[in-house]
């Protein structure tokens, strides 16, 4: 890996952990609030269905965390599986899976 | 003593604990993620397919499970800002405080959302 | 007197501890248990030293586990009972009994852009820095680096990834990118970025913990990362 690629690698980490620290404790704040009294779908949808700022929320959200997650397991695989080149298809993948499923779900709760 | 516990003990340290505890945390963060979004798109199903995941949800051993996610979120993002603390400020002398306040900070979030969950 | 159960790590075949009874005595330090056991016990025993004032850093082995400078370390301070278990430094080959292999551990202080290279010759002055410049606060603990490799010895990435810089060859770099008479500033920061590099540390901090100087690698690996940062923003990696 290049100098320049392995810099951006580890500022995107950084960058994407400052956008995950505000959405991890908006999302904490948030289940500590919705979760008395039993979850529902109704309660749950009634909060996000057509709510644009949830939406934006949840994107960022899924983005950020689409990003960051790989990069950490990157390491993760490198240290301990000892994995070499092959790593960073497996990892872009698992970001990819992220990703989508992440998306599917945002528009699950939105639409 | 064993080699073992040799080991064990040089490595008792803040922030060797930490660091553990962010890299555990992270990959059960990361395991856990993909079946979230999978429960939550559910409701592409409609909200009657989202209930029964959620009824399902209600038993005991599930809600642990939740606290437990619950604080592998706040242990990783108070081990997250250890690290970006050190590395962005430089804050070497603060390590201990560091440590301490993401292990207090996630047990707080535990707590509370252990105490309204049941 | 009472007496300390010395475990001393032998290479010979395969390799084993051997045991060994050694006099316990006042300010004894961990150089002079291994010293009273080749001259008094078993001459064939090898270990490594030259200042012991803590100064050359040759004389760095894993006392009970953790790596620490002997000549500098008294028995009390690290005993609890009266075993002590001594080995090699870990993360290193080993040559013989408790002689460890640095070759690689100085190779990677080349690799790391550890060589100084400024723009005088000879016959320019002597170059003034000053000493509460900001370049200079910024290595004030960093340069007193003794190479000890107890840092080295301590690091768990070293352990898992063999091809990771290490915190001392980092931490000398480190002082180099913050010299300004240095003219290499962007060939180090490129030898010093990548997975063998400063983008490596977890920060666990036990270079940090263990340094017998009481440096703080780690910090001087952060400062790195910081400076690499801003070159390859500006474009200049």
């Amino acid at each position: 890996m290049s100098p320049r690629h392995s810099a951006f690698l580890w500022l995107a980490q950084r960058v994407s952990a400052l956008v995950l620290a505000f959405c991890v404790l908006v999302h904490l704040i948030t289940m500590i609030i919705v979760v008395q009294g039993g979850l529902t779908a109704a309660e749950i949808l009634a909060r996000t269905q057509g709510s644009i700022p949830w939406l934006l929320f949840y994107s960022l959200f899924v983005i950020a965390v689409a990003i960051h997650a790989p990069i950490g397991l990157r390491h993760i695989a490198r240290e301990h599986l000892k994995l070499g080149s092959g790593v960073e298809v497996i990892v872009s993948l698992f970001g990819l899976l992220l990703l989508i499923l992440g998306s599917r779900a945002i528009w699950g709760v939105f639409s | 003593m064993t080699n073992g516990s040799y080991a064990l003990k040089a490595r008792s340290h803040p922030s060797y604990v930490a660091f553990i505890l962010h890299r555990v945390s992270g990959l059960l963060l990361a395991a856990f993620l993909p079946l979230h979004f999978l429960a939550l798109s559910q409701a592409l199903h409609g909200e009657a397919a989202l209930d029964s995941f959620l009824s399902w949800a209600d038993n005991p051993m599930v809600k642990i499970a939740e606290v437990g996610l619950v604080l592998m979120l706040a242990l990783h993002l108070g081990c997250g800002l250890r690290v970006m603390a050190l590395e962005a400020l430089g804050w070497t002398s603060w390590q201990k405080s560091m440590v301490a306040i993401a292990f207090g900070g996630s047990l707080v979030a535990g707590t509370f959302f252990l105490l309204r969950v049941f | 007197m009472s007496k300390l159960k010395v475990s001393v790590w032998r290479s010979a075949g395969s390799g084993a501890q051997e045991y060994f009874d050694v006099p316990r005595k006042e300010n004894q330090t961990i150089l002079d248990v291994v010293t009273y056991i080749q001259r008094n016990l078993d001459p064939t025993l090898s270990y490594r030293y030259a200042c012991r004032v803590g100064m050359c850093g040759s004389c760095a082995m894993s006392v009970n586990g953790k790596a620490r400078w002997t000549c500098r370390t008294h028995v009390d301070k690290v005993c609890d009972s009266d075993a002590l278990d001594l080995r090699p430094l870990e993360n290193f080959p080993v040559v013989k009994d408790l002689v460890c292999d640095m070759q690689t551990f100085f190779d990677k202080q080349k690799k790391a852009g550890g060589a100084f290279l400024g723009a005088h010759t000879r016959e320019d002055s002597v170059a003034l820095i000053k000493p509460d410049s900001s370049g200079r606060m910024a290595v004030d603990e960093a340069i007193e680096c003794i190479g000890c490799g107890v840092c080295y010895a301590s690091c768990d990435v070293v352990k898992w990834k063999p091809d990771y810089l290490g915190p001392a060859a980092l931490n000398r770099t480190w002082t180099l990118v913050k010299d300004e008479r240095d003219t290499r500033r962007l060939d180090r920061l490129r030898a010093v970025s990548g997975d063998a590099g400063c983008h490596s540390c977890h920060s666990q901090m036990s270079c940090t913990q263990r340094c017998p100087k009481l440096l703080s690698p780690t910090h001087s690996i952060s400062g790195l990362k910081r400076e690499v940062s801003r070159a390859a923003l500006k474009g200049e990696l």
